[in-house]
């Protein structure tokens, strides 16, 4: 029976071909501009880390008080150094790490060769088990390595390319900033996306790469200055590198791993606990404001998702109902003008439900065709989004096997949802009106 | 015009009317909100910078091992090797330029006792060829003198005692347009801090930042006599007219032949200023674009719409305009039937489509930074959308006026 409705079906598309071209276009156009922009959408909003990420959290201290919070009462959202050192100190998560983005430079050994930038991140050895960091060779640093600030360095497997030609460098020596650090550990090819430990810097996305991690205090101590943000209330007192670590200025992330409810809450009750005896010892004049948010809340509170993706996802959409409203019309105009010969199926005893299968199969073409011309027009669009949009997004749309199916199955979905009441319609012509009347 | 049977007929054509006229609304909603969006795109991406843009080069270059003493040297090495290059105007050393994407801001004031600053602005760090390498335009005071300048070491800011300000910026902390000569106060902290003089003006010149965050000061800028010892920063090289192309090659390898140790990087390390406006505005230049590709389909959907079910229309009446013809109608009262019957279907449709628009308006605004859409652009898309819907409706209509009348006595 199927295949006689799919005759039917082709039979009555080719005889209004510019209609069922119009149709075709209308559901190709709404679900590419749809799908392109969903696949942007997709790349921006999607969890970095997700097996993980409700066990991630960053706390905030309101360090500044009334005059430095945002207009609904947010404190900062990166940390100074004399906090973030505390909460190091405390050590009363599972793991933690401050850090700070450095850019130091490498020279590559050689003669001729210019030194390069390289970007990173200082952290501290529990760093890499948090964020599940995945090595090539090696591993990251042990906790003594924090303590005796050794020269010490993890390198992306980009940069060990670069430096080493790809081999086993653990063991070996890299040049940075003039200093010689020993590799321990080589990353596999890891760039999550967002960068989740530092939004702050990135804005969340980012095209370049994490090269190199070095030990927090480390840094600290050749005096590796920080290459990301530096928001201050006040200017500080002393100047260069040491004066921004005596100053109230926020320069640096803080990222905890708690496992469970109950650590969650007894970390709330630490970081307000720290607080009030920062009030106590006159540090702050203000009562706790801290935050402890999940990172999934965190890259929301962040606005980590542009809001130019968010309104061409809807304004897309709104294409994609337009083009379904319109495709709905032109089905109604269609299946009615052919009252007549539903009238006479109807009289050779054809059910209902025969007549709802032909005109369904018949919308279900149309959406499948759609689907197609939408798959080649996604295509399109997810090649060109490059030309549109900044790199560090652009980046990250791709059209995967989830994308076409999705692609398919929308278009299908929505046409046959617009033929649904042209359907319904069509099964309730009389018979015997249509007979007559002819 | 007859307006009763017109809508006698399309009541029996319920279903249809609704979705054309519901079609009709959803476009106009949407068409009014991303012209709008359009619009503001746009005129964000026309404004002018200050910066003489076609004939400035900008490179970013950081020190390998260098401190404070070093850095400064070799950056004072670097300007004399590119003011004496051929094809060079003029350069200058700065923390930042309109349109880089970072800088430094500080507020202003001009009482010294105020919690709370008039603006926020934008610190440049410059000399006395900053204003001649960016091609900005003195109008009124003077440059700073070679004299007035000092190197100062990063995260070290002290007020100096001359500054050059821009003029809208000028305008907003001397609404009265005296500000040259006055002092201003440069502030981090809530009160105190010394004055610093205006001693010169510049027509105009933006700040490091695109995004919309920025534009309540997008021409607020601050040119303070500082040179920073830190090891970053970048060089702002005009050229003199026609030598820029020859230029982007020809400064990196002084550079490099001046000094080794540094570090110019491989993206985004040298660019022409169109390619730093190119790539500020990108976003928004996209954000315009897909709106505009979203507009142009929508309308041509319509439009076809419009054109599909109509024609439709005709056909299934193809016997009733014969007798309308045969007992006395002419060709134009046919035409002018389904004109009327279009725009009837058109006004319904572009009245729900107006609170529509207003309606998601409303709602973006509250959900993301946008502003309110003006009413004009409701009143030219409900025209727009009137008009699309008559000129897509008259070619069948005109179809339908050729219906013979002898099309009556033929059963179907």
């Amino acid at each position: 029976m199927f295949s006689y409705y799919l005759q039917l079906a082709l039979r009555s598309l080719k005889r209004s071909p510019g209609l069922t071209v119009l149709m075709v276009l209308a559901i190709g156009f709404g679900v590419a501009a749809s799908m392109t922009t969903y696949s942007v959408f997709r790349a921006v909003s999607g969890d970095p880390i997700p097996w993980k990420s409700s066990k991630l959290f960053v706390p905030q201290i309101d360090m500044w008080g009334p005059k430095g919070r945002s207009d609904n009462g947010e404190p900062p959202d990166a940390m100074d150094y004399a906090d973030a050192m505390a909460l190091q100190r405390a050590h009363r998560a599972k793991l933690q790490s401050a850090m700070y983005q450095v850019s130091p430079s490498v020279v590559p050994t050689g003669a001729g060769k210019h030194p390069i930038n390289v970007s990173g991140h200082a952290v501290y050895s529990e760093f890499f088990p948090m964020v599940d960091a995945p090595f090539r060779y090696g591993s990251g640093w042990g906790d003594d390595a924090d303590r005796q600030r050794a020269a010490v360095v993890v390198i992306s497997s980009k940069l060990n390319e670069k430096l080493f030609g790809g081999a086993n460098s653990v063991g070996r020596s890299v040049s940075i900033e003039g200093k010689d650090y020993r590799v321990v550990g080589v990353l596999d090819d890891w760039n999550p996306q967002p960068r989740f430990y530092d939004v702050v810097n990135t804005g969340g996305f980012s095209s370049g790469n994490e090269d190199v991690f070095l030990p927090f205090e480390r840094a600290i101590d050749v005096g590796m200055p920080n290459d990301g943000n530096t928001n201050c209330s006040e200017i500080p007192a002393e100047s260069g590198f040491v004066g921004l670590q005596h100053s109230s200025c926020v320069w640096l992330a803080y990222m905890v791993e708690l496992d469970d409810a109950a650590a969650v809450s007894a970390y709330r009750q630490y970081l307000d606990g720290y607080a009030r005896d920062q009030q106590q010892a006159g540090r702050f004049g203000w009562a706790p404001n801290n935050r402890l948010r999940s990172l999934p809340d965190w890259l929301d509170s962040e606005k980590v998702v542009p809001s130019d993706t968010k309104v061409s996802l809807l304004v897309a959409l709104g294409l994609l109902i337009v083009c379904l409203v319109n495709t709905a019309g032109l089905l109604l105009a269609k299946f009615l003008r052919r009252s007549s010969e539903i009238g006479v199926r109807r009289a050779l005893g054809a059910q209902r439900t025969a007549i709802y299968a032909q005109f369904l199969t018949e919308a279900g073409i149309i959406g499948l065709a759609g689907g197609v011309l939408g798959l080649l027009l996604t295509g399109v669009g997810v090649a060109s989004v490059s030309w549109v949009l900044p790199k560090d997004i652009a980046s990250l749309a791709r059209l995967d096997a989830p994308l076409l199916v999705l692609t398919l199955l929308v278009a299908t979905a929505a046409t046959l949802l617009a033929g649904l009441y042209p359907t319904f319609r069509a099964s309730r012509v009389q018979p015997a009106w249509q007979l007559k009347s002819n | 015009m007859q307006i009763k049977p017109i809508l006698a007929a399309l009541k029996r054509h319920k279903a249809g009317t609704v979705l054309i006229a519901l079609q009709i609304a959803l476009t106009l909603a949407i068409v009014c909100n991303a012209l709008f969006i359009i619009q503001q795109r746009v005129s964000k991406l026309v404004r002018p910078t200050g910066v003489a843009e076609s004939e400035v080069l900008t490179v970013q270059n950081s020190w390998v091992g260098a401190d404070d003493a070093t850095a400064a040297s070799r950056t004072k090495t670097d300007l004399l090797a590119l003011r004496g290059m051929p094809g060079v105007r003029d350069a200058s050393f700065s923390n930042s330029y309109p349109l880089r994407g970072g800088g430094m801001s500080l507020g202003v004031k001009t009482d010294p006792d105020v919690k709370k600053p008039i603006t926020g602005a934008t610190i440049y760090y410059s000399d006395d060829h900053s204003i001649d390498a960016l091609g900005a335009k003195l109008i009124a005071g003077r440059n700073f003198l070679p004299q007035e300048i000092r190197w100062v070491g990063s995260n070290e800011f002290d007020a100096p005692a001359q500054v050059i300000i821009s003029k809208a910026l000028a305008h907003k902390v001397y609404p009265d347009g005296s500000a040259l000569g006055k002092p201003i106060y440069l502030a981090l902290g809530e009160t105190g801090g010394k004055p610093s003089t205006v001693v010169g003006i510049v027509e105009r010149l933006q700040v490091p930042w695109s995004g919309n965050w920025a534009s309540n000061f997008v021409e607020y800028s601050v040119l303070v006599p500082y040179q920073s010892t830190g090891a970053f920063g970048s060089y702002i090289i005009r050229a003199k007219p026609g030598q820029l192309d020859a230029l982007t090659k020809a400064v990196p390898a002084l550079l490099f032949k001046t000094n080794r140790m540094r570090v110019i990087p491989a993206e985004r390390g040298v660019r022409t200023f169109a390619q730093v406006r190119d790539e500020a505005y990108k976003s928004d230049r996209g954000m315009a674009i897909l709106m505009g590709v979203v507009c142009a389909v929508l309308l041509a959907i319509t439009a076809a719409g419009i054109v599909g079910l109509t024609s439709f229309w005709v056909g299934q009446r193809r016997k009733q305009i014969g007798v309308r013809r045969a007992l006395g109608a002419t060709k134009h009262d046919i035409l002018s039937y389904f004109l009327t019957e279009n725009l009837l279907i058109g006004a319904g449709g572009v009245i729900v489509g107006a609170a529509l628009a207003i309606g998601m308006n409303l709602w973006l605004v509250s959900h993301f930074e946008m502003e309110r859409l003006s009413l004009l652009y409701v009143v030219v898309g409900v025209v727009a959308l009137l008009l699309l819907g008559q000129g897509a409706v008259l070619a069948p209509a005109m179809k339908a006026s050729r219906v013979p009348p002898v099309e009556a006595t033929r059963s179907v």
